[in-house]
């Protein structure tokens, strides 16, 4: 029999309920005759407040509460990919097929599509020693990722049975095993996993390669390490979703899970139809073929919103555990302290800084420390790496939610409404943002793209930091008072911004691949080399912005990575050329 | 099962009454309060436990009488009766009739409350719409099935902006088009305009009014906004039309929700609005879209003044995360005689990347609309540049962006209120002002577009 309480308060989506000492804390619940889905978040006594995923309107007291006897978890297996999920798990398709353009309440469908079929191939035979984390069996679920079924963490034993070579739906048991006690325990396909628990690795790693994004303010100045965790502060229309999408759609990673915390429903439209359109790089296969998508829109129940967070690093942690590099989008973080915030007021819980909850940062902490480089259970690499976006009220970013992230994240890439204003894109603003991650990655750029990679980037951030100062005169007293070496400083700045930080998210530009990047970087580091030589010798710095080859520097960007590459030699030349000419030509000039 | 009433009721406070000893009960089910002399009102539950109901009572709790108050729950939610004899008509914030042609008859309703839209449902939006101003159609593009608000301030000439893009919109003349208009705690002046404009003088017959005036019962502000749009779903996805939806004054519908939660005791968060707000304004905006396999669509756009102009006040800035983009007008534009007074630099329309260029308006588009923004914003720096050190320090260049900013401000941004200018002309008026500025300025056009319209 069920285990059932009855309902004695509903305010917005806490209720509260009676007749629960045989409920745990954080057990998932349904609650009342619709059988809306719940979670137990506080006990008292015989008492126990409940939060709701769906809209509670209409429940009355009295009504009764079922027990599942499991804390809030999803379904893991073959079918994540490609799919789109809401907060608790459940796939929007097929909520789709079955209720309509809206969401009914208390709808109930299969998490993972049980009637579609995999073609299972065996990793193991009977007799074999099974451990944590064992690979049973490979199914290629993508063509771009191989799904691995594997032992779930804590079973140990033989191998008694192993679902032959074959193809079978999802519902099927691919194992069994014999435990230390004799037991016989089977092993399915789809497993569950409590969201709320992280699941378990052999050993955490210091991050050590980079996760190549393909935008070059972030590979080039601010790099973020796979296992590393990054956030994106910026107000409303700052570009933080276009940067997201940008991230998810390029970044280096097998699989990406993107969560829409409480975002627009048209975004996620925009996702869904999108990326089955775009090719991976690497590959050429569609990008969907390594997504995974968590949507709760902002208009979704607010107690969803709260769990999605934990539905989307689940996932990624699944695949880590099959020795993946797993890269998480949430957009936005915000939005999931705002969802806390909203449950503790509810709950009547004492405030602390602007109506938060107390345990904020704790709950942050909890969630960017499951990213990282990690060896597996069995013993493979694996990582998640973590990129959260921010929506700090009225771009403030000294309100709670940005200042307790920056407490847990190295990597910090601030998008700034000026930038954005002036359509600079990505609006990420080079001198408020860092990354911790320089030192541990630049061996890697230095073996892979060049081994003046790191010493390049100091110089080009130092020019920067330069000019920003230089930009503070000009604001006083214009540009003309300016001696020559510093009109150089603020053009070749110039060139930095629009021609290598400034990015189209759109074109053969949106993909930059660090030799592109570090290309274009020289080329414009190498102008300023040889200008800043000629104005010592006293040529004037007019003469030396004027020619083609010098403004052709803003738009290397527009060629493609090939063709940069095929031109680069004569670019280099007619730079030369060009340099040359006009510094023998004034010096000749003025010899005479 | 019949209705009961229960007489009496223990507390009455704010708009709040709360009563024992009722059961079965709905969270957020419709009650209707009678007083003794037959009058009666309409209620909302907002929390009910096993032993005490609280009500919200939408016209508010004067003269309720504890011993006499009778309250009865309809055992249904707040809803709207839904019919195509619904356009034409005028209705109050809670949806009764406010002209004198009788009650909607209809048995089919629905919740205002609406239902969240599944994501898989939705098709993202496209469609250019043409609004005949160029500050608008070539800088922050209205897409039907988006919802672009128009941030303003009080006694800027938004509700004369609203009413233009509703008449201008290239929708128009469609007679599937429909314009529903949600008045939230208006003055009866601005009532009386968006009316005899829209109405009398418009372009449209097609046509639902809510109408909750200043001085109306400011709990009723709370459900206004969701009968207009309850019939805009109606309208854009059951009949389908192109449904526009206008909603002016976001600002008065927060300042309700914020007295209502101070009200009830909940835990207020910025500003004292309450801790929800962002989710319960996403409740109203997300109800815009365009579906798979529906002809029609739903197009909002919300007035809201910022109080004090500040557009970091919590109810611009959740607004802004939530919608498609925002109109912000200016109080320096508009002082300078500039209609429309529109900021274009803090003006932005999200789903215009998808909706413009080739195929959509004119291939040229997407380069020459991220070229004015970028020379507009560098006329900034140099105007502020130009009042430390005077005009006559200026270098040549920077004359030349000084030159741009008045011609842009003068040919561009500002249009009569009747001017309905086709796309192709206000992008040609771009490309014209560009040529003001030194070719190698213009680095966000490619050389070839540079060539073809810079001659």
């Amino acid at each position: 029999m069920e285990k059932q309480g009855i309902i004695i308060m509903t305010n917005g989506p806490v209720v509260k309920a009676r007749g629960i000492r045989e409920f745990a804390m954080h057990e998932m619940v349904y609650v009342g005759e619709m059988r809306l889905m719940g979670e137990i978040i506080r006990i008292d006594e015989d008492e126990a407040t409940i939060q709701v995923y769906e809209d509670t309107q209409g429940l009355k007291a009295g009504e009764p509460v079922f027990g599942r006897g499991e804390p809030l978890s999803i379904a893991l297996g073959p079918g994540l990919l490609g799919n789109i999920f809401d907060g608790v798990g459940r796939p929007l398709g097929a909520l789709y097929e079955k209720g309509g353009i809206f969401i009914p309440r208390g709808i109930k469908v299969p998490e993972i599509d049980t009637e579609k079929t995999w073609e299972l191939e065996p990793e193991v035979k009977v007799g074999d020693i099974a451990t944590s984390g064992t690979v049973i069996a490979t199914i290629k679920e993508t063509p771009l990722v191989s799904h691995k079924v594997m032992v779930p963490p804590g079973l140990e034993g033989e191998f008694t049975f192993v679902l032959p070579k074959g193809t079978f739906k999802a519902d099927v048991t691919v194992a069994k095993v014999r435990d230390s006690r004799g037991q016989e325990i089977e092993i399915p396909m789809v497993q569950r996993w409590p969201v709320r628990v992280p699941r378990p690795c052999r050993q955490h790693l210091a991050p050590k390669e980079p996760l190549i994004t393909g935008q070059r303010v972030i590979d080039g100045f601010f790099p973020i390490a796979k296992g590393g965790v990054a956030a994106i502060p910026g107000g409303f229309g700052t570009g933080k979703t276009v940067t997201q999408h940008q991230l998810a759609k390029w970044s280096e990673a097998t699989v990406v899970v993107y969560i829409g915390c409480g975002e627009r429903g048209n975004e996620m439209t925009d996702v869904l139809e999108e990326f089955p359109e775009l090719e991976d790089p690497r590959s050429g296969r569609p990008l969907m073929e390594r997504t995974i998508l968590v949507a709760n829109t902002s208009n979704m129940p607010v107690a969803a919103r709260e769990a999605s967070i934990y539905t989307g690093i689940t996932m990624a942690e699944y695949y880590r555990d099959m020795g993946y590099d797993v890269a998480v989008m949430a957009d936005s973080t915000s939005r999931w302290a705002e969802a806390l915030r909203e449950i503790s007021g509810r709950m009547e819980e004492i405030p602390a800084e602007e109506g938060f909850p107390a345990y904020l940062p704790s709950r942050l902490a909890e969630f960017y420390e499951r990213a990282g480089r990690v060896v597996t259970l069995n013993g493979d690499m694996g990582s998640v790496t973590i990129i959260g976006a921010v929506s700090p009220p009225g771009g403030d970013f000294t309100e709670p939610v940005t200042r307790h992230t920056k407490r847990f994240v190295r990597c910090f890439w601030a998008l700034d409404k000026s930038l954005a204003n002036a359509r600079h894109f990505p609006a990420i603003n080079w001198v408020d943002s860092y990354s911790e991650y320089v030192g541990e990655v630049e061996d890697w750029f230095s073996l892979n793209v060049d081994t003046g990679w790191s010493e390049l980037r100091k110089r080009a951030k130092d020019l920067l930091a330069e000019d920003e100062r230089i930009q503070q005169v000009v604001r006083l007293v214009g540009e003309d008072v300016l001696p020559d070496s510093e009109r150089l400083i603020a053009f070749t700045s110039y060139l930095i911004k629009n021609g290598y930080l400034q990015q189209g998210a759109f074109g053969p530009d949106s993909f930059s691949p660090p030799s592109k990047g570090f290309a274009i970087l020289s080329l414009i580091m190498h102008f300023y080399d040889r200008a800043s030589a000629l104005i010592r010798q006293g040529v004037p710095f007019s003469l030396l912005r004027g020619g083609d080859a010098v403004a052709n520097l803003a738009h290397l960007k527009e060629l493609s990575s090939e063709e940069l590459e095929a031109q680069l030699p004569k670019i280099r030349e007619k730079l030369d050329a060009f340099m040359e000419k006009t510094g023998s030509e004034r010096l000749a000039a003025r010899g005479r | 099962m019949p209705l009961v009433d229960h007489v009496g009721v223990d507390q009455i406070y704010g708009p709040f009454v709360l009563l024992k000893g009722a059961s079965d009960v709905g969270f957020g089910e419709l009650a209707q309060i009678r007083m003794k002399n037959g009058d009666h009102r309409l209620g909302q539950v907002v929390l009910n436990g096993e032993d005490a109901t609280l009500v919200q009572v939408f016209s508010g709790t004067s003269d309720l009488v504890p011993e006499t108050t009778a309250v009865r729950f309809l055992g249904r939610p707040l809803e709207m009766k839904l019919s195509p004899a619904l356009i034409g008509r005028v209705f109050s914030g809670l949806g009764e009739p406010r002209d004198d042609c009788g009650p909607v008859y209809s048995a089919y309703s629905r919740d205002v409350n609406g239902s969240p839209l599944n994501p898989m449902a939705r098709v993202y939006p496209r469609n250019f719409i043409q609004t005949g101003i160029s500050a608008i159609d070539v800088l922050a593009t209205l897409i039907r099935g988006q919802k672009l608000p128009i941030f303003s301030g009080n006694g800027l000439p938004h509700n004369r902006l609203a009413v233009q893009i509703a008449n201008q919109s290239q929708l128009v003349g469609e007679e599937n088009f429909a314009v529903v208009f949600a008045g939230i705690g208006v003055k009866r002046d601005d009532a009386a305009y968006f009316m005899e404009e829209l109405f009398e003088k418009g372009r449209t017959k097609n046509m639902v009014v809510f109408l909750n005036l200043a001085d109306d019962p400011v709990i009723e502000r709370i459900a206004t906004p969701r009968f207009a749009l309850t019939v805009g779903e109606y309208l854009a996805f059951e009949l389908n039309m192109h449904v526009l939806v206008i909603m002016t004054d976001i600002t008065n519908y927060c300042e309700a929700l914020r007295e209502v939660g101070v009200a009830k005791g909940e835990v207020p968060s910025r500003k004292g609005y309450p801790g929800y707000l962002y989710s319960d304004l996403a409740s109203l905006y997300e109800r815009a879209g365009v579906l798979k396999g529906i002809q029609g669509s739903l197009t909002q756009i919300p007035i809201l003044t910022m109080p004090n102009d500040d557009i970091t006040h919590p109810i611009p800035d959740l607004t802004g995360f939530i919608t498609e983009g925002q109109i912000v007008l200016s109080r320096e534009l508009d002082s300078r005689g500039i209609y429309p007074p529109i900021d274009v630099l803090a003006s932005l329309s999200r789903l215009m990347k998808d909706g413009i260029g080739k195929g959509y308006t004119r291939e040229d588009h997407p380069d020459l609309a991220s070229q004015l923004y970028a020379s507009y914003s560098r006329v900034q720096d140099v105007r502020a540049l130009a009042s430390v050190i005077g005009e006559d320090e200026l270098s040549q260049i920077d004359i030349s962006y000084m030159d741009f900013g008045k011609s842009f401000e003068n040919t561009f941004i500002k249009q009569s209120y009747d001017e309905d200018r086709d796309i192709s002309e206000s992008l040609d008026i771009g490309w014209k002002l560009l040529k003001m500025l030194p070719r190698n300025e213009l680095t966000r056009i490619s050389k070839e577009e540079a060539d073809a319209r810079l001659k």
